[in-house]
Order: structure tokens, then C-alpha cells, then sequence
């Protein structure tokens, strides 16, 4: 929750604040933030320099008595000659850094610190005498560091500038010192003072900014049922919807470091394994470039701008396309437009959704219907976020059983085309040639037990995309866990490693799975 | 999150879909105040589950009466916030004086209870500034106060002068001190 989000949050505050009555004028202060666009207003420094809700700060009385402050005594054994540098550099820091000895200072009437008057009597005259210069005398300069201790006199207003500083344990030990001699004699500072200690104590680092990501689809659900909605999400787009708001929650707390973590993208081709190495913020890119070919379906905006788009159709071109249209390799500013690409496409969805389900969204060298291109980019949205997760090493669940049960579906419904594919190109054993079969009769068939929640079976026919699945001609069984088959087709683990167990014609499993992982692409 | 379409436009059109009885719409709602939600709701409750409770009774309450946001009257997320405070701090009520009916305690107890009850909304009004105050002043009290940085240091991190450093720590502490005033009654039009 950063960027310039925070402007038109704290508009919110004023809101907020506002029903509680305020002591503390805010109000006018606020309306400094309110610049059209959310940025303004805030470079001028001295626009919050008078804290006017603190009263009467003006100079206090006494302050511009020099003697008052000329004693050293006031400041116990600071040594201190210039108050710039770090605190570190002071012996007696301690004395003044610990800024829990004067938690407990007593308010504006109890003064924090004598402030030497007492001893005027006994002093030598303020002026001194004239004396000659050490430069006219010959003699060496003395060295800097040799200087007697000249405690630290500031003017008001940059005592006054201090507080916040002050309060939070963040200044110099001498700067400390001054402020707290002068909190004894101004009693606006003083108040203040108090005020922004006690704001101190209301500082805490947050316990746990991980929102339990099953959590929206509580509590959606438990929405929907007490109002159903009149525009639903389609039930083949829940799966993006769901996918792509997990991925944002782990984004959520990213700092620079994660971003441009190294991430390898995986792939299955032909018989082995591609790769290609980008960063976080490049997976995300990657997301952004190939929703856009739905985007663009739908007559949505394309992320790629059109010469960037011209020519890039399937979805490693429009990726490579993206990345090499950015002179500078990506940031997390890539998040934003991708997150508004993913809410545009499921709030465009659940308006067209019906009219549009046969709508064919282009991938390059095939196409699929709007209804599997969703379920395919919920898909794709997991697996990145695993490769992400990984690469951050945090933890990353599966999805929920239901939506993981139709991308099965999916990888199931698109095999047997795929596995034509890889026999044309001579990758699989020819299976015409020894059961022809005519489309929509019932064929060779492998049958895909899918193990675990979201799993189930799916009758593979084997001889030809048209050909129908049947229990009758089953020649081959395989069974795998449900994730380890998402693995499988997302070209994460390769068709020889998966774990699988199997029964039957081996030729036929050794096709399947190795279709399975060619689903895989960039 | 999407932040570009700054409000009141976006608090506008997110209450007429809301309205207009949009799914998608309640999910861009929960997936800009969630976090928001569920971090206030815990601060008063210090319990996940309860804040799991709120952030669901928040979100219905929203989606079953969007009109009851009025544009005119402020952002949408002020609105959602104090909705939040409210839900919870009636949630503390209620498990509190619970807990005082069983163990009998003295007559301090109900004492105890608002005390309680003020604290826990102090503390959530602080979460609340300290999320929705300008980022500038955010950075600077947590590199201050989190990363003990001093104010020249902090001033170096942020790439401002020393003044500068200064003005945003002492205007932060200034915002966020105000979590502590309640002249009225903690809570919004009363309702708590």
C-alpha cells in the first residue's frame, strides 16, 4: 500500500479523523495533500512548518537571552562544539541519547533541565576583552578538536523543527540537550513535545501483513449467498479471478530486492527441457503481454503497443516483444497494469461472458475458445506465481480444488490434439496406421486417473483428436497426483521423472505423457 | 493495487457496480481494502479469527448495502474503515462484557471494559494514520523509528535536506497524535 495511493488515503484519514472532533486542526494541513493529482502540494516544505494546532509557539520569553543558554553548566558535561556530526561521535551520548530518561518529564510547567540562571552572579563579565588574534601571533593554529566545549545554541525555530526528532530518539546528543533545555522555558514546546512522545508509543511494526489467501473466497462466497449477484463471474473465469488475486497478495510486500529476483522459466519442446532467464518483475511482464491476447480478443486495450504488437502473435514472441520495447529491464512498476489488465478481463467477461463463450482467443499457432484461453491464463497465473514463489522462497499453496480440477480438465481436452500434433512432426508412435478410426466413434483410449483433491478421470482417445473416448477400448492407465500432473503440463518436470504409476501399452503412456509436458510453453 | 484511478471517481463507480449487483466488483472492492480491513479489525480484536469474522461481516454489509456509502460525504475508504472500527469495537463489547458476566468481577470491571475498549480504538485509529498518511512522512518515520536511523541519515536514505527531515518527522508524530483525541464519543455519528 505505497505510491501515491497514499495521498488520496489520507484525504480518507481527514474523513476519519473528522468524526472524532480533533484537537489538532489537521484539516487545513490535509488540504495541502489534495492536489489534482494525488503528488501536489507536498514539495513545498514549508507548507506544514507552523504546527498551528499546537497554539501559541511563538517565541517563548527568555529564549533570546543568551545567558540562559551561554552556560555550559545547563548541559551537563556535553562535549560537544558543533552538534553535526553523528551521535556516535559523542563519549557521553548516553547522557542525552537514551531518549527513555525523559520519558517521564512533567509537562510544560516543570522545567526538564536548569537553566543556569542561578549562577549569573558568579559569572565574569559576558563581554570580553579585546585580545590579539591567534593569527597575527605566530603561533600554530589550535587544532579544532582542541576547542573548549561550545554547547549548542539553536534558534526557536529550529528547536521547534526538532521535536519530531527529538521525540523519536533521531537527533544528535546536543541537539537533544538544546531541545530539552528549551522545553523548560517554552511551555508550546513543551505540550507539543509531549504529544509527539506519546504518538512514539502508537508506532508498532505490523504483526502480520499475510492475509490468509483463502480467505476472499470466504468471504466472496459469503457475499453472494446472502445477495446473489446479477452480473456473476462466470464459473470458467473464477479460476483467473482467484489466481490472479494470489499472485497479487504475494506481490504485495515486495521491496526492490524481490523484484528483480532471478526467475528461470521452464518449458517442455519437442523431447527436452528450454529455459530462459528473466527477473520477477519480467514473469510479470510475461503475465501482462499474453492476458493481452485475450485482452485484445475481447476488444480490450493491447498492453503492446502496436508496433510492438505487430508481427508477435504467439506468446513467447509478444513476451520477447515486450521486454525488448522497454529500453530498461522491468520494475515493479509492471504490477499496476497488469493487475487492471486482470480485473478489466474478468469484469469484461462476466458482461459478455455469455454471448462471447465461443469467441476464439488467437495464441499464434492455435487458438481456443474464451472459456479454456481464462481457464489457460489462471493456469499460466499459478504456475509463474510458483516460479516466483521459488525464486523469493516463500511458500505457495495450490489452488482451490475446484478451479485446479478444471485446468486438469483443460490439459485433458487439449491432449488429444496435441498428441496428433507431436505424431505429425513424427515425435509420437503413428497411431493410424494401426486403428483408423472415423470422428466421433469410440477409439483407443488411455485412461487418466488423477489422484488427490480436484482429481479425477479423463478418457484420453489415442488414435485421433475426433475420435471418442471409451472405458471399452482402454488400452493404457495412468495415475498421477493432481498437482504433479499441473507440473507435468506446465514443463516443470519432465515426462521421464513424473511420477506416475501406470498399466498397459507402454507406447501409448510414453506418448501421453510427453504430450502432456508439450502443452508447456513459454 | 490499482491506484490510478484516483478518487472520488473510483469510489463512485465502484458503489453504482456495486449496486448494480456486479460479482467482479466486489472482488476489486476486497482486493483494495482487505488488507486494510482485516489489519484494523485485528488491531482492536488481537485475534485472526475474529478479524476474519469482521473483514467477512464488513465486505457483506458493503455488498448488501451499497447505498449506504454516500459519495458526498468522503472517500470510500474512510467509510469502509470507520465501518470496520465500529463492527469490531462492537464485536469487543460484546466478548468482553461475555467474559464479565462469567467471572463476576468487581465493580471496576465495566471501567476495565471501557478502557479497554479505548485503547484498542486509540491504537486502531494510529494503524489507521500511519496506513493512509502521505507516503513521504510514512517513509521517514519508519526509517526513524523502525530502522533507527537519525534524522540526518533518515534525510540522506530519502534524498531530502535536513530540514526537510526534520519537517516530515515532526508532521508525521503530529498526524498520528491525533489517533489519541476522541472528543466525542469514540466512533462514528455515535454508533458505537
Amino acid at each position: 500500500m505505497s505510491g501515491p495511493g497514499g495521498f488520496e488515503a489520507y484525504d480518507g484519514h481527514a474523513g476519519f479523523e473528522g468524526r472524532y472532533g480533533s484537537g489538532f486542526e489537521g484539516r487545513k494541513e490535509t488540504d495541502e495533500f489534495d492536489g489534482p493529482d494525488g503528488t501536489g502540494g507536498f514539495g513545498d516544505s514549508g507548507e506544514f512548518d507552523d504546527s498551528e494546532g499546537f497554539g501559541n509557539s511563538g517565541d517563548s520569553g527568555g529564549f533570546g537571552d543568551s545567558d540562559g543558554f551561554g552556560d555550559s553548566e545547563g548541559f551537563g558535561n556535553s562535549r560537544d562544539s558543533g552538534g553535526h556530526g553523528d551521535s556516535d561521535q559523542f563519549g557521553d551520548s548516553d547522557d542525552f541519547g537514551d531518549s527513555e530518561d525523559f520519558g517521564d518529564f512533567g509537562g510544560p510547567d516543570e522545567p526538564v533541565a536548569g537553566n543556569g540562571r542561578g549562577g549569573d552572579r558568579e559569572r565574569p563579565p559576558r563581554i570580553p576583552m579585546p585580545r590579539a588574534s591567534v593569527e597575527d601571533s605566530g603561533l600554530p593554529l589550535p587544532r579544532l578538536d582542541d576547542l573548549p566545549p561550545v554547547p549548542l545554541v539553536l534558534p526557536h525555530d529550529v528547536l521547534k523543527s526538532l521535536l519530531g526528532a527529538w521525540a523519536l530518539a533521531a537527533c544528535s546528543a546536543a541537539e537533544t540537550a538544546a531541545v530539552e533545555e528549551h522545553l523548560g522555558t517554552c511551555g508550546a514546546c513543551a505540550e507539543e513535545a509531549l504529544r509527539l512522545r506519546g504518538a512514539v508509543g502508537l508506532l508498532h511494526q505490523p504483526e502480520s501483513l499475510d492475509l490468509d489467501p483463502t480467505l476472499r473466497t470466504r468471504v466472496l462466497d459469503g457475499c453472494l449467498d446472502r445477495r446473489p449477484p446479477r452480473i456473476p463471474v462466470p464459473g470458467w473465469a473464477a479460476p483467473y479471478d482467484a489466481e490472479s488475486a494470489r499472485l497479487d497478495a504475494l506481490l504485495q510486500d515486495f521491496g526492490d530486492a524481490e523484484w528483480h529476483a532471478p526467475v528461470r522459466l521452464r518449458w517442455f519442446e519437442g523431447n527436452g527441457t528450454m529455459s530462459r532467464r528473466t527477473t520477477v518483475a519480467g514473469v510479470i511482464a510475461h503475465l501482462l503481454s499474453v492476458d493481452g491476447l485475450v485482452a485484445v480478443a475481447l476488444g480490450l486495450e493491447d498492453p503492446l503497443g502496436d508496433p510492438e504488437a505487430e508481427g508477435a502473435r504467439g506468446s513467447a514472441a509478444r513476451t520477447e516483444a515486450f521486454w525488448r520495447a522497454s529500453r530498461f529491464p522491468p520494475t515493479r512498476s509492471v504490477r499496476v497494469p497488469w493487475r487492471e489488465q486482470s480485473h478489466h478481463l474478468v469484469r469484461t467477461v462476466s458482461f459478455t461472458g455469455g454471448s462471447t463463450g465461443a469467441l476464439a482467443v488467437p495464441y499464434g499457432d492455435f487458438t481456443l475458445p474464451l472459456h479454456d484461453a481464462m481457464l489457460d491464463r489462471a493456469f499460466e497465473c499459478w504456475v509463474h506465481a510458483e516460479d516466483i514463489a521459488e525464486a523469493v522462497d516463500y511458500p505457495y499453496e495450490p489452488p482451490a480444488p475446484r478451479h485446479l480440477n478444471r485446468m486438469i480438465d483443460l490439459a485433458a481436452r487439449m491432449l488429444p490434439a496435441v498428441l496428433a500434433a507431436r505424431r505429425r512432426e513424427g515425435l509420437a508412435a503413428p497411431g493410424a496406421a494401426r486403428h483408423l478410426v472415423p470422428a466421433g466413434t469410440p477409439g483407443r483410449t488411455l485412461r487418466l486417473e488423477i489422484e488427490g483433491s480436484g482429481g479425477g478421470e479423463w478418457l484420453i482417445p489415442l488414435d485421433s483428436p475426433g475420435a471418442a473416448g471409451s472405458a471399452d477400448h482402454e488400452v493404457a492407465h495412468v495415475a498421477l497426483d493432481g498437482v504433479e500432473f499441473c507440473r507435468l503440463a506446465a514443463g516443470h518436470v519432465s515426462p521421464q521423472e513424473a511420477a506416475a504409476g501406470q498399466g498397459g501399452d507402454r507406447e501409448a503412456i510414453r506418448d501421453v505423457l510427453f504430450a502432456a509436458a508439450s502443452l508447456s510453453r513459454m | 493495487m490499482t491506484q490510478k484511478d484516483a478518487p472520488p471517481r473510483w469510489d463512485r463507480k465502484m458503489q453504482q457496480r456495486l449496486a448494480r449487483g456486479e460479482a467482479a466488483a466486489l472482488g476489486e472492492l476486497y482486493d483494495r481494502f482487505a488488507s486494510l480491513v482485516h489489519g484494523l479489525a485485528h488491531r482492536v480484536l488481537g485475534d485472526e479469527r475474529a478479524a476474519d469474522g469482521i473483514t467477512r461481516e464488513v465486505f457483506a454489509h458493503v455488498w448488501e448495502h451499497p447505498d449506504a456509502y454516500d459519495p458526498k460525504q468522503g472517500p470510500l475508504r474512510s467509510w469502509v474503515a470507520a465501518l470496520t472500527h465500529r463492527l469490531a469495537v462492537q464485536r469487543l463489547r460484546a466478548t468482553e462484557t461475555a467474559a464479565l458476566c462469567l467471572d463476576e468481577s468487581g465493580p471496576g470491571s465495566a471501567e476495565e471494559l471501557e478502557r479497554k475498549v479505548r485503547h484498542a480504538s486509540v491504537a486502531a485509529r494510529a494503524d489507521y494514520i500511519v496506513h493512509s498518511m502521505p507516503t513521504p512522512l510514512r517513509a521517514a518515520l519508519e526509517l526513524a523509528y523502525f530502522q533507527r536511523r537519525d534524522y540526518r541519515q533518515t534525510a540522506a536514505d530519502l534524498g531530502v535536506t535536513e530540514d526537510e527531515a526534520r519537517r516530515r518527522l515532526r508532521l508525521g508524530l503530529q498526524l498520528l497524535s491525533t489517533a489519541h483525541d476522541t472528543g466525542a464519543p469514540p466512533g462514528y455519528g455515535g454508533a458505537v
